[in-house]
């Protein structure tokens, strides 16, 4: 067993899918709040196999496209100041800023490189003593543990020209400020797998209990997807509002408390804005005051600017599952891939991007046909 | 009265510089030694070695095919080939797409300073290889020297041509609907072997590129009558690029199976890795054929006897469905829409 | 694998067939034949084969629920 392509099986896709069909009796929408999730989504035509009456609305769960303008301003300051080397993920280089992104940076000459670990980036810094450099932190809980222990190296190493910049959010806040807003049509959510392998799933509780609302922790392989969905469902047509799991070969319950101590002890828990969405208490990780040295906002001087989004981008309220990607004036037409007016665009994850790239036809054979 | 030597520096054998330097592309001795001893001697033909400023031929009869590409691959060298290898066969292979026969190639170099003779040396002995492989002569040449700087060594472009034997047009205009998409392999391992090399990935076995001359089952399949509507090769932008340019120029809907589509094991680990789509990803000696449905079994019997085109297989077909667009059916058996790749591939990262 | 110090642990993870380095330093119970989760270069989870095999035999039971309801009027 390899655990990748047994999950993509187009028969048991089909009769997961079959089975969905047949309990599924009212209307209901589910938002998933993973980038990987919808990507995989909206890549396999996965909501071409579910009764019409299930909508499923793609949550802010890529943390690329709910990076907030005024960071990524930040970014391109940096990269653009000489004797800085500014490392990042890729996803993020495209990513439009007021007036320009990364990749126009590296453009012009600055040095700006892709980084698949934050802990190359450590290895640049010893590498370069003469030079600074700054790495761009940005993820949920899934990449924090690997942000952590770069920024753990690093003060071991004693390094002084090692720095990030920091936009790590956290999926609980962003699931209870969904809720509390009055125009949310969200009736279930399937978890992110990945995160939840680092934060176990005991947050869920609360969120589940309060809003009435079923969570399914859910992996990303298409008969993942299925079996949450076919599990959220199954509560939502009995009435039921509970945590389950459907990841169980790879989450466990705490998830996994070396990576929890770790976060704990190099960041804290702050207040953090969401790209479209404002700002949402207690929503994101910041150093803690222990590791400020490494904090890049406090060690370059950075002006506090006012930024504004482009009129037409409307990715706030896609973000927020108010909207589909078809729904906006700009999508394919002023906004593409090629040249992207907000984050949903330009991140292979973000909804905007993987509407535009896997847009669907309907040919599939009606699955309940035998 | 005592004359000056104007020559510049000692005219040592070329042998003697490790590196190539500015004074070599000045036109004067160095340039002069360094294209009887590094590109004479590796091409020689009876052409070549004319040394005119332009070549003289005769071509056999028929219509004639030409093409032009330039080769800017980093890193120089990779598993599989290199940028001298693949110049000769990215060359002959655009011509064999026009269902051309490969004859005569011209290369032009473009060396920075500092470039090391050994390196020069291989890619030139390379291009010999390949060019003998193809049945084609390099019958004229440039040389240039750059100014150094931070990127490694070496352009090259050449342009090529070959001559079309049969009466067949052999253009995205004679597609047709009903038409078969026949690809003669496995895609993604030039892009991956060069990615590989780059970014330092280890493999359990190397992917090599697939970088190869893929004229002689396109002869073949030409001269055993086979009606071939439309041939393109793939290159940057991979299959789905391919297909895309051949939908929108030929004004059809192509609709493809993604389960038939093969991509090795270690090569498909290593996009999902990076976070790329092997459909998006670029090959150097790989084909699609568009062939008319009657003689599609016998056209893969054919291609699939050549070892350059032995994987091949009927991946999709061509109506005239409206709007003219490629569409691939997933794994799990639902359709979508296969794209035009959008610019720089970036690895993905979440 | 190397490294003693558990933070500074590294393994090499076959990804079908691509052999890459990654940190173990959040799975120390990790050894050689298991199946982990990467991300980013660190392997955050293992994979629990008993519970992966858990969705296909929950989809084979469906398969008999099927039959059975088609069988019975």
């Amino acid at each position: 067993m390899k655990f990748l392509d047994e999950y993509r099986d187009a028969g048991l896709a089909r009769k997961i899918a079959g089975e969905i069909h047949r309990i599924t009796t009212m209307p209901w929408a589910i938002m998933e709040v993973c980038g990987g999730q919808t990507h995989a989504i909206v890549k396999f035509g996965i909501d071409e196999l579910l009764p019409r009456q299930i909508t499923l609305i793609h949550g802010p769960g890529c943390p690329v496209c709910v990076t907030p303008l005024e960071i990524i301003d930040k970014a391109l300051e940096i990269a653009s100041l000489p004797n800085v080397i500014f490392t990042s993920f890729g996803d993020m280089l495209r990513v439009p800023g007021s007036a320009a992104d990364l990749l126009s940076i590296k453009a012009r000459g600055h040095d700006v490189r892709i980084v698949y670990s934050p802990l190359d980036a450590v290895r640049i810094a010893v590498q370069n003593p003469g030079k600074e450099i700054v790495f761009f932190g940005v993820g949920f809980e899934t990449t924090a543990p690997a942000t952590a222990l770069a920024v753990f190296r690093a003060a071991q190493l004693g390094l002084t020209n090692f720095s990030m910049l920091i936009s790590h959010v956290l999926v609980p806040p962003a699931i209870e400020a969904l809720m509390s807003s009055p125009n949310c049509r969200v009736q279930a959510f399937l978890a992110a797998g990945h995160v939840c392998t680092v934060m176990g799933f005991e947050e869920y509780f609360p969120l589940a209990r309060k809003y009435h609302v079923p969570i399914v922790v859910t992996g990303f392989e298409p008969l993942d997807i299925l079996q949450g969905i076919l599990m959220t469902v199954t509560q939502l047509e009995s009435g039921r509002a509970e945590v389950e799991n459907q990841y169980t070969r790879a989450v466990r319950r705490d998830g996994n408390q070396h990576a929890r101590d770790l976060i704990g002890k190099i960041f804290r828990i702050v207040p953090r804005r969401w790209r479209g969405m404002g700002e949402i208490p207690r929503s994101g990780l910041g150093l803690s005051d222990a590791y400020a040295a490494f904090d890049a906002e406090k060690k370059f001087d950075l002006a506090e600017r006012p930024v504004e989004e482009p009129k037409e981008c409307i990715a706030g309220t896609i973000l927020q599952g108010l909207k589909k990607p078809c729904d906006c004036p700009a999508f394919g037409t002023l906004c593409t891939p090629e040249h992207p007016l907000g984050a949903t665009m330009v991140s292979s994850e973000g909804a905007c991007a993987a509407y535009y790239r896997y847009r669907h036809i309907v040919a599939a054979e009606p699955v309940n046909s035998k | 009265m005592k004359t000056i030597d104007p020559s510049p520096a000692c005219p040592l054998p070329v042998s003697q510089y490790p590196n190539i330097l500015m004074g070599h592309g000045g036109g004067g001795r160095l340039t002069h030694q360094l294209i009887e001893d590094v590109f004479g001697q590796a091409f020689s033909n009876p052409i070549l070695d004319t040394r005119h400023d332009s070549a003289q031929f005769s071509v056999p009869p028929g219509r004639l095919a030409m093409t032009t590409d330039s080769y800017v691959v980093r890193p120089l060298f990779f598993p599989g080939g290199d940028i001298g290898s693949m110049a000769v066969y990215g060359t002959s292979n655009d011509l064999a797409m026009s269902g051309a026969r490969p004859l005569y190639l011209s290369c032009g170099f473009i060396i920075h300073e500092g470039m090391s003779m050994e390196s020069l040396k291989r890619v030139v002995s390379s291009m010999r290889d390949a060019a003998e492989q193809c049945g084609v002569q390099i019958v004229t040449g440039d040389t240039k020297v750059v100014e150094r700087n931070e990127r490694e060594g070496l352009f090259i472009n050449t342009t090529g041509i070959g001559v079309i034997e049969s009466s067949l047009r052999i253009a995205p205009q004679s597609v047709r609907p009903g038409d078969v998409v026949v690809l003669s392999g496995d895609i993604g391992r030039h892009g991956i072997a060069i990615i590989a090399v780059r970014e330092g990935l280890e493999f359990d076995c190397v992917i090599e590129s697939d970088s190869t001359a893929v004229h002689e089952p396109v002869l073949r399949m030409i001269r055993a009558g086979i009606e071939i509507h439309c041939l393109r090769d793939l290159t940057r932008g991979g299959l789905a690029a391919a297909l895309n340019e051949i939908s929108e120029t030929a004004g059809v809907r192509i609709s493809v199976e993604e389960t038939a589509i093969p991509v090795r094991e270690d090569v498909h680990a290593a996009c999902e890795m990076l976070g790329l789509d092997p459909l998006h990803v670029a090959n150097e000696g790989r084909f699609i054929a568009f062939i008319a449905e009657p003689d599609a079994a016998r056209a893969l019997q054919i291609l699939q006897q050549h070892p350059v085109s032995a994987g091949s297989i009927v991946i999709g077909k061509v109506s005239n469905v409206p709007p003219a667009m490629v569409t691939l059916k997933s794994a799990i058996g639902t359709s979508r829409i296969l794209d035009m790749p959008s610019g720089e591939q970036l690895p993905r990262i979440c | 694998m190397s490294g003693d110090d558990p933070l500074e642990r590294m393994g090499r993870v076959n990804f079908g067939g691509i052999i890459k380095e990654a940190s173990l330093a959040f799975v120390p119970d990790a050894k050689i034949g298991d199946y982990v989760i990467v991300h980013v270069g660190f392997a955050l989870s293992t994979l629990d084969e008993e519970e992966a095999r858990k969705v296909f035999d929950y989809l084979d039971r469906m398969e008999d629920l099927a039959e059975l309801k088609e069988a019975s009027p």
